[in-house]
């Protein structure tokens, strides 16, 4: 660690004012005075403070991190160590084991490098235990945009904040600023929002204002009723679609009942995945309900719900090939429609527009 | 180091939620404006993708911003959806006085962030897009000297969806016509005469070279075009390059905005609205060219 030149550095610094920071304090009282978690020193001349200083080089590095950052990207890197709980020894001890923060899927391992200064790495939070050499290395926050682009099955990723970012990557050696760099790829925005919240500044748009705002094909999503925003919430927004917590609801007084989520990044307004979903809702939610008489089994009516909540959960990929006791089995559900849907795929042989006229579009 | 105030480029462009190569130009030329080191910053910001639009100015550390769309012309995307979302205020459309071409650039505040925002007229209408267009006929051909013996077709949306979509079409083609360098220039649109799929009736010039002027790959430039001109009959069967279609042969590659020369328009952009971008104008046209700089 260059000591001298974090000494000049905050020589410098103390010029311009008292220096603060995580229990270190360092001002001028005619002399110098110096302030630790072990005493007051007053009245050094500058060889003396630097004296002081050089014995507590802990002190003197967290300053020389810290000084250098501001705004969003130091909240950040500071919340990763939990550098406002934790005190700079305890601190210290453990950044040289190399301490960890999640966000969102995503695993942080913050530690020092051989000359003290702070090193990130990132992976994906199901490769906490991999062995590096397991994992593909990248180095420039900027290489992970193409793989995160698509999830473990190669499908494109629409929401870059869906709970399904790949895993078998690592990003290591970072500097902190590369280190938030990275988490913005995966992750855009969340950061200057999450410190914007909590700086009480986050700027929350709600429902209504987003969707009276759309124009276009999107004019019409403010049309959607306001019973209906509850299930689009329920259908995207829940921690299981989406990693931010919603903090919109459907206008200033009016919250929605739909849990918003549990993540440390907020939703600060309905995103544009949302809103187009929501331009379809809205069309169908202007039909007009009817009343079908359908005949079923009371257990092919449970496996109609089955069906519904495999295909909507996502886990009709983990229900086995002979699993016949699983409703969304392939098998049953194949059997289910040989028996119950008739050559043009109505259920129960019941056409879905009574009329004859327009049966068959 | 001279008073500078830090200044950042934010490269907006459409994005997708169904297709992953939509937002690459975006990314790539983005990419290639950082490595020139004009910028304190390159940011890119998406109306389909993360960041949004509506997000991406606060992912900006710099005092100054230029905005510059990814688009290929004026219309309802650089005039309303982006200055809305990006809540530049007091934005007007006559800010830019134009004439469906002309939009250069307004400087203005936006509502959640503390910054000059520089709000530039799309890639697509940019003089230097021209050059573009050219570059991509020599990449496909392989030949940095094209143009003897050599048609050259712009296509592009007709006026159904946006009047000033053909503009732009006619436009460049024009300016490339009047180059001389290209035996015959022809606009040819999808949606309206002349028509794309009869490209060979234009066209007395055997050798081709069909340029879609589109900011990114998708279905237009990958499945519609290809099967329209007669490139194949499935888009999924792929195509040679050249084709040969009616006693002519073909020469296409896709989206013209995926040529790495965009990434030039995109700081002349910024330059022309005040950004102090040293000579990378010079640099990105030499890095980016596929030959040794020609003549
Ligand atoms: S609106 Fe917000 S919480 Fe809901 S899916 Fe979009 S980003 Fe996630």
């Amino acid at each position: 660690m260059d000591t001298e030149r974090r000494l000049d550095t905050l020589v410098g610094a103390v010029a311009d004012g008292p220096v603060d920071c995580d229990g270190l304090r360092v001002e001028r009282d005619g002399g110098y005075a110096v302030e630790t978690p072990e005493g007051r020193h007053e009245g050094l001349d500058e060889a003396a403070l630097r004296e002081t200083l050089a014995a507590h080089e802990r002190l003197l590095d967290n300053w020389w991190t810290w000084h250098r950052l501001d705004g969003s990207r130091r909240a950040f890197l500071r919340w990763l160590e939990g550098a406002d709980e934790r005190p700079v020894d305890e601190r210290y001890d453990l950044l040289e084991e190399g301490l960890t923060a999640g966000w969102g899927n995503l695993w942080i391992r913050v530690d020092l490098d051989d000359a003290g200064t702070r090193r990130y790495e990132l992976r994906h939070a199901d490769d906490a235990d991999a062995d590096p050499d397991d994992l593909t290395g990248f180095d420039d926050p900027l290489d992970l945009r193409r793989p995160l682009k698509f999830d473990d099955d190669g499908r494109y990723r629409p929401l870059k904040t869906a709970p399904n970012a790949p895993t078998g990557w690592r990003l290591g050696g970072l500097t902190g600023r590369d280190c938030v760099e990275a988490v913005d790829v995966a992750y855009p925005a969340t950061v200057a929002n999450w410190h914007r919240e909590r700086t009480g500044d986050l700027d929350v748009t709600h429902w209504r204002e987003t969707t009276e705002r759309q124009t276009g094909i999107y004019g019409v999503v403010e049309e959607l009723p306001r019973e209906a925003v509850e299930w689009v919430a329920e259908a995207a927004c829940v921690d299981s679609q989406c990693l931010k917590r919603r903090e919109w609801g459907y206008d200033e007084e009016d919250d929605l009942t739909v849990d918003g989520g549990d993540g440390p990044f907020p939703c600060r307004e309905p995103c544009s995945l949302v809103v187009a979903a929501a331009r379809r809702w809205t069309t169908l939610e202007r039909e007009e309900e009817r009343t079908y008489e359908l005949t079923l089994t009371p257990s092919e009516k449970e496996q109609v719900e089955a069906v519904i909540d495999a295909v909507a959960d996502g886990t009709t990929d983990e229900i086995r090939e002979a699993d016949v006791y699983e409703g969304a089995n392939r098998y049953r559900t194949r059997y289910l429609r040989a028996k119950r849907l008739d050559d043009e795929g109505n259920l129960c042989g019941v056409p879905t527009d009574p009329d004859p006229d327009d049966g068959d579009d | 180091m001279t008073d500078h105030r830090s200044q950042a480029l934010v490269v907006v462009a459409h994005g997708s939620h169904l297709n992953p190569d939509s937002s690459a130009p975006a990314n790539e030329h983005a990419d290639t404006v950082r490595a020139s080191g004009a910028f304190d910053e390159v940011r890119t910001g998406f109306w389909k993708e993360e960041p949004s639009l509506r997000e991406v100015l606060r992912t900006v550390e710099a005092d100054e911003a230029y905005v510059v769309p990814l688009f290929i012309s004026e219309g309802y995307f650089t005039e309303q959806v982006i200055p809305r979302e990006l809540r530049l205020d007091g934005w007007d459309v006559s800010a830019w006085d134009s004439d469906g071409l002309s939009a250069d650039s307004a400087t203005l505040a936006a509502d959640d962030v503390e910054k000059t925002v520089h709000y530039c007229g799309p890639v697509g209408t940019h003089g230097s897009f021209t050059d573009v267009l050219v570059r991509r006929a020599e990449s496909v051909t392989g030949d940095p000297d094209v143009g003897r013996e050599f048609g050259l077709a712009v296509v592009g949306h007709g006026t159904e969806r946006n009047e000033n979509s053909a503009k732009a079409i006619e436009y460049h083609a024009d300016r490339i016509r009047e180059r001389g360098r290209f035996e015959e220039v022809q606009a040819l649109y999808m949606d309206e005469e002349p028509e794309v799929d009869d490209v060979t009736d234009y066209f007395e010039s055997e050798d081709v070279v069909v340029v879609p002027l589109f900011v990114s790959d998708g279905f237009h430039t990958q499945e519609d075009i290809p099967e329209d001109v007669g490139l194949t009959d499935d888009y999924r069967t792929g195509y040679d390059v050249p084709a040969a279609v009616d006693g002519h042969r073909l020469w296409y590659a896709g989206a013209v905005g995926t040529e790495s020369l965009t990434a030039d328009v995109i700081i002349e952009r910024a330059a022309d609205a005040g950004a102090d971008v040293g000579d990378a104008v010079e640099r990105v046209r030499e890095s980016t060219a596929p030959e040794p700089a020609d003549d």
